[in-house]
């Protein structure tokens, strides 16, 4: 057991630690007044971020370098993503393009619309949505109902979305339709990407619990796609989306998140009063750390063994299954304990009054979304029940019944 | 990046758990529980021969001198057995404290014969219920002789010989006692797991030789427990593993409303959950791992982690393991109570989780303040 690179590992650790160091101060200059509310000002410093990485030939590390990647080792990526998080980088703009709907493109796609695409898409020219989730359905992707049918070459799509993150700026998205209601839900879809400027096509963004509108819902009328951008076969559309989901666990950030975690946690606890003196020297709260503690630590090191098996060129055992079921909770029950040591400033999100400059409250307002973006709580527990330890999957009632004759409470 | 064992070690880990599935030490888990006997004799023996006692002795000193990885994955298929062996005891605790603390002559004289299986030693440093503390400890050490009383002690029956915290002047010092010399009495006591049994002991101006210098008792005492923790951490994932393997087969084969009651959501999430704390406290354990085999100063911290995240997996596992059972679950016939017994003495034995989180952020803050 060691912690240490491997040569090459290492070689090319320090090559990104010089290109960081003279590209990215620039890109992660802390934000003032206006900036950090305004999308255009931030999506403009991401772009040019993620056009620095092309032009360097640091995105897209692990990709073909026919579509445009660097044909890397997982590692590699494993190794930028260490030394760019080090600074506070715009990265999350391209995370749902880049993370998922490029893999879905490349793994489905034309060569034509591959290549059309991707190169955008890695030099941050265009952003990705992904329009998935409907009013009727989330968790039960299959059970969607936004409808497509086909004219001659193109596609006509009616019907509604909901909470995709991006979709107000983003230029282009991958899509899920329903080309079939007479066949079981999961044999009548049909996956496409669509153009953002679609006419027809509107997006309306959706006010969150934080006071932020980084989710939209989405409304198609008679919107046309042609017959090109459609990913897979008609009524294939379930196998495509597949890819996408298996890709979206891991790439699972919300928009500019903060968050906070023990470090946050023992600052505070360090400078706040309770009844006896410092909180940090109350049994309760020390315990608590301790729990918090282990927890990240138990997912830091988890990682470490899934970056094992990436380093060995091994395929990573299932363990990293656990991460967002663990971290999301732990990250909500953080917040809470965080808000709890104020005490009657607890609520307080006044950047000026409450500690840390209200990371606690803010965290404690992103936290829930954290729990349901990207597959619930309840979800992850049903696919590591059912993937991990092969136990029966849920009895169905829906399974080989036509979509149009099954329930949906409305 | 690195955070795995070696395929040597893995190749061991297999051979140690083919080797306790064979020999059934659930069957002799309870065989233990249900007599007097301190362990299991036999299957001791087996072990030593197998040279897992000493997996971690310097050749020297009789052992096999592969290391403390070895060691580890040795330990979590002892948990994951239950077995009614001291090894524990006689190894991360007694061994550990001769090797850590021990003058040459002593580690020649015992460590041989405690690598060997010959002698079983154990640990004393309970007096009473709570957090011990340096300055109350009330068994004494003067003029070569021991007295006061123990509780609690780990295979205390079944042990030949004891490292013992005791007052010595105005510190604490380590006293190495025979147990089988006069001036010691062996108290029997009743605990909740009785395949691994505690004991008292009494020592009435029993002679005991210092181990280590005299006032250090208690900073050896402390890295001492630090490097069992790993190992008993081990153990409890091991145990934790067993319970949700026990549970998931029971789940699978056990009908309800006419279907497994592993289709149950109630049941699918609590294992799903049993398996997110087992793969932390795989986690921590790996990095604990490594931190002993390489006298790491992170150890302290990584000790103290894994003791916190593989007590609670444990603890949760042996708990729902049983509720997974329904009534089955609640008899003496079947096996779940095993591992809410074994559960209980491994959390307990070197300090429950309370007192290692304590430690753990007493750490934090030491790390801040340097
Ligand atoms: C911040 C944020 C960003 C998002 N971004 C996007 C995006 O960019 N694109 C997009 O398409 N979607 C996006 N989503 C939507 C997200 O994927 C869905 O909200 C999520 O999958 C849950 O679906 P739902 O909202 O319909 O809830 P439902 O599926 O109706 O779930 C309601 C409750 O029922 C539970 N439940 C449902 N089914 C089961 C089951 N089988 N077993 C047990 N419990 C169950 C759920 O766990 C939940 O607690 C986003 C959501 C959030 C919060």
């Amino acid at each position: 057991m060691d912690f240490d690179d491997t040569p090459e590992e290492a070689a090319f650790r320090a090559e990104v630690k010089a290109f960081l160091a003279a590209k990215a101060p620039k890109y992660a200059e802390p934000w003032e007044g206006e900036e950090t509310t305004r999308d255009d000002v931030y999506l403009k410093r991401a772009r040019g971020w993620q056009a620095e990485k092309a032009a360097a030939g640091y995105a897209g590390i692990t990709w073909p370098k026919e579509f445009g990647g660097r044909g890397g080792k997982p590692m590699e990526q494993v190794v930028f993503g260490q030394e760019e998080g080090k600074y506070d980088l715009p990265t999350q703009p391209f995370l749902i393009g880049l993370g998922m709907c490029m893999q879905t493109l490349m793994a489905h796609g034309t060569p034509d619309l591959i290549k059309e695409h991707v190169g955008p898409a890695l030099r941050g020219e265009k952003i990705w949505c992904q329009l998935f989730s409907e009013p009727i359905a989330g968790s039960d992707l299959a059970g969607i109902k936004t409808r497509s049918e086909r004219k001659g070459d193109e596609w006509i799509v009616n019907g509604q979305k909901v909470w995709n993150s991006g979709a107000h700026y983003a230029d282009w998205g991958i899509l899920v339709t329903r080309s079939d209601p007479s066949v079981p839900k999961h044999k009548g879809l049909t996956f496409f990407i669509v153009d953002m400027k679609s006419p027809g096509l509107e997006p309306r963004p959706i006010k969150q619990i934080s006071g932020g509108a980084h989710f939209n819902e989405v409304y198609f009328t008679d919107v046309r796609i042609p017959d090109r951008q459609r990913l897979g076969a008609p009524g294939e559309g379930w196998k495509v989306a597949l890819t996408t989901l298996m890709n979206e666990r891991l790439a699972v950030t919300s928009f500019r998140d903060v968050s906070v975690d023990v470090p946050h946690l023992l600052r505070l606890a360090r400078s706040i009063d309770l009844e006896t003196g410092p909180a940090i020297e109350n049994a309760a709260v020390r315990e608590k750390i301790a729990d918090f503690y282990v927890r990240s630590q138990g997912l830091k090191f988890t990682n470490y063994r899934t970056l094992t098996a990436l380093s060995r060129g091994e395929t990573p055992g299932p363990q990293s299954s656990i991460g967002k079921v663990v971290s999301a909770p732990k990250t909500q029950q953080i917040a809470t304990l965080g808000m709890d040591l104020a005490d009657m400033a607890g609520g307080l999100l006044d950047g000026d009054l409450a500690p840390l400059r209200a990371a606690f409250s803010q965290t404690f307002l992103s936290a829930p979304g954290t729990r349901i973006a990207g597959g619930t709580d309840e979800i992850l527990r049903n696919i590591i029940a059912e993937r991990v330890l092969g136990l029966p999957g849920d009895i169905r009632v829906d399974k080989d019944v036509p979509y149009k004759e099954l329930p949906t409470g409305r | 990046m690195n955070l795995d064992f070696s395929d040597d070690q893995k190749m061991l880990r297999d051979q140690a758990r083919r080797f306790l599935d064979e020999k059934s030490p659930l069957k002799a888990a309870r065989k233990i529980l249900e007599s007097d006997a301190p362990y299991d004799r036999a299957l001791y023996k087996e072990i030593a021969e197998l040279g897992w006692l000493g997996a971690a002795i310097p050749e020297s000193y009789g052992g096999l001198g592969l290391g403390y990885l070895e060691l580890c994955v040795i330990a979590e298929e002892l948990g994951r057995a239950i077995a009614p062996v001291p090894v524990s005891s006689s190894i991360y605790l007694c061994a550990e404290a001769i090797l850590r603390a021990g003058s040459e002559a002593q580690k020649q004289a015992y460590l041989p014969k405690l690598a060997s299986g010959e002698i079983v030693g154990t640990l004393a440093l309970a007096e009473k219920a709570g957090v011990p503390r340096p300055d109350r400890l009330e068994t004494r050490l003067e003029g070569g002789k021991l007295t006061g009383r123990k509780i609690a002690v780990p295979d205390a029956g079944g042990a030949d010989i004891a490292v013992v915290a005791a007052r010595a002047g105005s510190g604490v010092s380590l006293a190495l006692v025979d147990l089988k010399g006069p001036g010691v009495a062996r108290e029997s006591e009743r605990s909740v797991d009785s395949t691994l049994k505690v004991g008292g002991l009494g020592f009435s101006g029993a002679k005991a030789e210092a181990l280590g210098p005299s006032g250090e008792g208690w900073t050896l005492l402390q890295t001492v427990l630090t490097r069992a923790a790993v190992l008993y951490g081990f153990e409890q994932l091991g145990g934790a593993d067993a319970a949700l393997a026990m549970a998931r087969a029971y789940a699978l084969e056990r009908y309800a409303f006419g279907r497994q009651i592993a289709s149950f959501q109630a049941i699918k999430h609590k294992l799903a959950d049993m398996y997110c704390l087992i793969e932390l406290a795989r986690s921590n354990a790996y990095y604990a791992a490594w931190a002993l085999s390489s006298d790491a100063a992170e150890l302290p911290l990584a000790a103290a982690a894994l003791r916190v995240s593989a007590s609670e997996a444990f603890d949760f596992a042996s708990k729902e393991n049983i509720q997974t059972h329904g009534g089955m679950g609640f008899t003496w016939e079947a096996d779940p109570h095993l591992l809410l017994r074994r559960q209980v003495q491994l959390r307990h034995v070197i300090g429950s989780p309370r007192a290692w989180k304590e430690r753990l952020v007493a750490e934090l803050e030491r790390r801040n303040a340097a």
